[in-house]
């Protein structure tokens, strides 16, 4: 009946015990020492693990410099990233500088919460090396983090933001598979109709034609987006955003129906409605598709893909030639400094020094991403410096004077999935957002 | 199977045959049905592992079997790379603490809902497993804020608790579904014998419940092996990370660098792996039937 | 005598004590959290919240048809997995259950799917299922069904089913886990017994295994939904919810609405909701198995 003594000696839990204890000893031995009083220390909290050798490098250099000790924290992913900062911001834990993901409305109630220092004057002060500066980064870039008089979101005019580097999203297209279809490789489509027809003429050589990660539906928004604007001009799209032009309005239904005349030529690659854009990135890396439209951190992404890719970007094809084209782009990530930090003079004397010229260059040759600073333009790579060019088309979300509600903007892009399935006309898409549009507006009130 | 063949040999030649035939029959179906689910699992490994050897370049262009050109060195980069050795450590306390806390804590919860009675205790068992049923989108949030208010923040402790809590509710109706199911006799007689509460827990049922520990231990490991969305959250210093985080060394926002990826996967998989064949080994003793006998 | 009672019962409590310290101290706190934050509009950042009410449950339960067309989703794959996942787990645990040659390879291979991250889960699913260079066509071409190929994920008719299978392959080796220890624990003795009795395979499973395991499975039918219902990362991995709505389901619109829309209180009522549907489920569950172990 005292059989039990023996299952006691072999219990699990015991073994684990002693495991425990063991590990617990090892432990109790290194317990993290990592205060080091005295010193100023600045520390940053960042997303870009990509990017991570290449901080750890600078922090060393600026301490090398100056004496300071700078401390990048890497929270990865990007969503992790964001529940981070803002649970810190719950608690008054916030770093001295720090990242804002998520669109300009969480961006001014992080200002509004007084975790977001004003760079304004900083930005506009005399430079020893003449000045300022503000001048040394792109205007485009440093709009993003720029708030406006009278913004819709009520925070006090200025700049609260340093651009750590410059992005555009926009179209690129395979010379390669353009030369194997007897077209120019000089000569990428600039109108709707010599789009359509490369396509046609891609069609007969069997070649796939355009893929993007569409099942991130951002990348619709975008490229719907700077058609609506090139169709109808910039005004009337932010119009329609004010509620005061329906999206049953033709030029909006034309906007749609693009997407369907697309579907109907068979132009999407087959699954990119659904698609995740790292897929879509193997498939033109790989080419096996002419067209992809993607951000121009896709340099990089193809460089480590397939480094002998001939490709060039484009701007999307015009479907009204009276009306500029309009691309999204600006800042692509920007760093803040936190206004009820201890250190807010040092942090914001280190930011300077980060988006100054030379670490600029460092970090776009460490990284293929564009730099912000315009001086450091001069070193980076020729795909990189076409991209750049269409710097002057750019504009993006966060610059419009009025933003579309996110639902509104979510029953936009799925209706152009559902166009892209052939399960809805561009009319009827047309009439749901349009109803989704004005509940939302009554929910405003 | 044994006792119906050797009952089967009282027949007459044709008889066993026919027996024989309809075996085989029945194992070779048997056997292509397992080995076809066992492909479909070890594909998704192989392919991991297969990759774990390309360039970048290649990893989506060479669809071999196995790559003519192995990089093992990207084995040895990864393990560099993403600071494996440090993370490795933390990574084998944390999943240490985290079941046993679990697996003790649990037992004796579920040991308690199955068979003491005190006031309340539907209620509670019912509020208790609840945990696992309400997706709490903004709980990271409230937490952080908790472990702020108790000065956990950037502590291990602040990252084991929550994790066993997390654990809890799972285990409790793991467990108390075993335990129900156990012969009461011999915890009856311990007690004639003057065995206390504990010690019958302790030494009667716990052994017992043998197989459904392993299992509650098997799938705590992996889900403590596989975090990181709270470490992102709790912890800051470095020298405390698990080891996702090294694996996010190779996720940037853009760029994902394939081949050692999937070989920091390979590398993190493994020792999952190695534990749960030392495991499963209790799950399938049964030891049921020999203490029913004892 | 009254006393020696009162101890007797203060020592029960002891045993769940710790765990109910931990769920007061982890659970109790961001429960009352998210109860509170889901009748105020706030939107995950600023200092002050601002309260209204029932305002986002009466907008959820009566102008919100996409989240409870997620919901049928969710139903959908819950039943494929409680019906093909878990008699697949059933079955190849039962195969495993037997001295069949090589049951412990097959034991550890069957867990080698929720071992697997989800990035390799998705990227191998990703290729399997693709319009162009996909296994699966590949296969159906070789098998002369090419008139069937298709982009899997990118079908509305084929979206929802193609992401359970994947949702089921991934799971299946929880339940074979837990239902392989439930026959493991069932004493050899019974059996022998019944196989003197002359009893052949069925009648041993359906009068033996069968009554013995119904606790087992009631507890991997009720995982199984809990699991199914909140599922998201293999959604994220290979759909994002689309084309359309199709794949959407209860935690992608969660989540969606929280980060993407910043609507933090909203998103509280909805996990709310979603929480109380899925206790009422198990609820159920829990009173059938009562009923059903009484029988």
């Amino acid at each position: 009946m005292h059989s039990f003594k023996k299952f006691y000696e072999l219990t699990l839990l015991r073994r684990f015990a002693a495991i425990f204890v063991l590990t617990a000893m090892f432990f109790a031995g290194c317990a993290p020492a990592q205060q080091s009083h005295g010193k100023t220390v600045i520390t940053v909290w960042h997303w870009m693990s990509d990017r991570e050798e290449a901080f750890l490098e600078l922090a060393r250099r600026y301490q090398e410099q100056t004496g300071i000790e700078v401390r990048f924290e890497l929270y990865a992913p990007s969503e992790a990233y964001a529940q981070r900062v803002k649970a810190s911001a719950q608690t008054n834990k916030l770093p001295d500088v720090f990242g804002i993901l998520g669109e300009k409305r969480d961006f001014a109630s992080f200002i509004k919460s007084g975790y977001v220092a004003n760079l304004t004057e900083a930005m506009n002060a005399p430079e020893a090396s003449g000045g300022t500066w503000r001048e040394s980064l792109f205007p485009r870039a440093l709009s993003v983090n720029e708030f406006l008089n009278g913004n819709e979101h009520g925070v006090p005019f200025g700049i609260y933001g340093a651009p750590l580097d410059v992005m555009t999203i926009q179209m690129v297209y395979n010379r390669e598979l353009y030369r194997q279809a007897g077209l120019d490789p000089d000569s990428p489509p600039r109108t709707w109709a010599e789009f359509m027809a490369h396509c046609e003429a891609l069609k007969q050589k069997g070649i796939p034609r355009f893929v993007s990660g569409f099942g991130e539906i951002w990348l619709i928004d975008a490229l719907a987006s700077n058609f609506a604007m090139n169709i109808m001009g910039e005004q009337k799209v932010f119009d329609t955003y004010a509620g005061k032009v329906p999206y049953t309005d033709p030029d909006w239904v034309r906007t749609l129906a693009l997407f369907k005349e697309m579907t109907d030529a068979k132009v999407f690659v087959d699954g990119a409605v659904t698609m995740v854009n790292k897929t879509a990135e193997q498939t033109f890396a790989n080419s096996r598709a002419a067209y992809a439209f993607n951000g121009s951190w896709c340099v990089n992404v193809y460089a480590g893909m397939n480094p002998t890719l001939d490709y060039a970007p484009m701007l999307p094809p015009l479907v009204n030639e009276t009306n500029p084209p309009r691309i999204w782009g600006g800042a692509g990530s920007s760093l803040v400094v936190n206004g009820r930090s201890a250190h807010v003079e040092e942090a914001i004397k280190f930011l300077r020094w980060f988006t100054a010229e030379s670490q600029q260059a460092y970090l776009c040759e460490k990284t293929l991403n564009l730099p912000s600073n315009a001086k450091s333009l001069g070193q980076i790579p020729p795909v990189l410096a076409q991209f750049a060019d269409d710097m002057d088309h750019v504009t993006h979300p966060s610059l419009y004077p009025v933003n579309e509600l996110p639902a509104v903007i979510e029953a936009f892009d799925k209706g152009i999935q559902s166009i892209m399935i052939g399960e809805k006309s561009p009319e009827q898409v047309a009439e749901e957002v349009q109803r989704v549009k004005e509940k939302e507006m009554k929910k405003q009130g | 199977m044994n006792t119906r063949s050797a009952l089967s040999l009282t027949g007459t030649a044709n008889e066993v045959n026919y027996e024989r035939v309809k075996k085989l029959t029945v194992s070779v179906f048997v056997h292509a049905f397992l080995v076809l689910v066992s492909f479909s699992c070890l594909f998704p490994l192989w392919w991991a592992f297969a990759s774990s050897l390309k360039t970048q370049q290649t990893v989506f262009t060479d669809l071999s079997f196995f790559p003519s050109q192995p990089q093992w060195q990207n084995y040895l980069t990864a393990w560099t790379k993403a600071n494996f050795g440090l993370y490795f450590l933390n990574s084998l306390f944390y999943t240490v603490c985290v079941v046993v806390g679990v697996l003790l804590i649990a037992s004796m919860a579920a040991y308690a809902f199955s068979r003491l009675q005190f006031p309340g205790k539907n209620v509670l068992f019912l509020v208790l497993i609840s945990t696992m049923m309400i997706p709490i989108p903004g709980s990271f949030i409230a937490l952080y804020v908790l472990l702020n208010k108790l000065g956990l923040v950037d502590t291990r402790l602040g990252y084991i608790l929550p994790q066993i809590n997390g654990g809890l509710a799972l285990g409790i109706f793991l467990l108390k579904t075993f335990f129900d199911d156990l012969p009461k006799e011999l915890e009856d007689s311990a007690r004639i014998d003057g065995c206390g509460r504990f010690r019958v827990y302790w030494h009667i049922a716990l052994p017992l419940a043998r197989p459904a520990l392993a299992v509650l231990a098997i799938f705590n490991i992996l889900a403590v092996w596989n975090e990181y969305i709270l470490a992102m959250l709790v912890l800051s210093a470095k020298q405390l990370m698990p080891l996702q985080r090294g694996l996010m060394v190779f996720q940037g926002a853009h760029i994902t660098q394939y081949p050692l990826l999937m070989a920091g996967i390979v590398i993190t998989i493994l020792p999952v792996l190695a534990i749960y064949l030392m495991l499963q080994k209790h799950i399938i003793k049964g030891i049921t039937a020999g203490a029913v006998k004892g | 005598m009254n006393l020696h009672r009162v101890r007797h019962i203060v020592g029960n409590y002891v045993f769940v004590l710790p765990a109910l310290l931990l769920f007061l101290i982890f659970s109790i706190y961001p429960f009352y959290k998210v109860f509170q934050l889901s009748i105020t509009d706030w939107d995950g950042i600023s200092p002050q919240l601002n309260y209204i009410g029932l305002a986002n449950f009466i907008d959820l339960f009566t102008d919100n048809p996409v989240f409870w067309h997620s919901m049928r989703n969710a139903f959908y794959v819950t039943f494929l997995a409680l019906t093909v996942q878990n008699f697949l787990a059933l079955g190849l645990a039962l195969l495993c259950d037997r001295d069949i040659k090589g049951g412990n390879v097959y034991r550890v291979i069957f867990y080698l799917p929720p071992v697997l991250s989800g990035i390799v889960v998705g990227l191998i699913w990703n290729w399997i299922y693709d319009g162009n260079y996909g296994l699966l066509n590949h296969f159906l071409a070789f098998i002369g069904l090419e008139d069937l190929s298709r982009a899997w994920l990118a079908d509305s008719r084929t979206a929802l089913i193609a992401v359970s299978i994947i949702h089921m392959w991934k799971g299946f080796g929880w339940g074979f886990v837990i239902l392989l220890a439930g026959l493991q624990s069932i004493p050899r003795e019974l059996y022998e017994a019944a196989r003197v009795d002359g009893a052949n395979a069925w009648v041993m499973f359906r009068h033996v295994t069968v009554p013995l395991m119904i606790p087992v499975f009631i507890l991997v039918s009720i995982l199984t939904i809990l699991g199914t219902m909140q599922v998201f990362d293999i959604i994220i991995a290979t759909t994002g919810g689309g084309p359309g709505y199709h794949t959407e389901v209860p935690i992608t619109r969660i989540v969606s609405t929280m980060i993407g829309s910043s609507k933090f209180g909203y998103a509280c009522a909805m996990g709310v909701v979603f929480g109380l549907i899925l206790l009422a489920i198990s609820m159920v569950q829990i009173k059938a198995s009562k009923m059903m172990r009484q029988v």
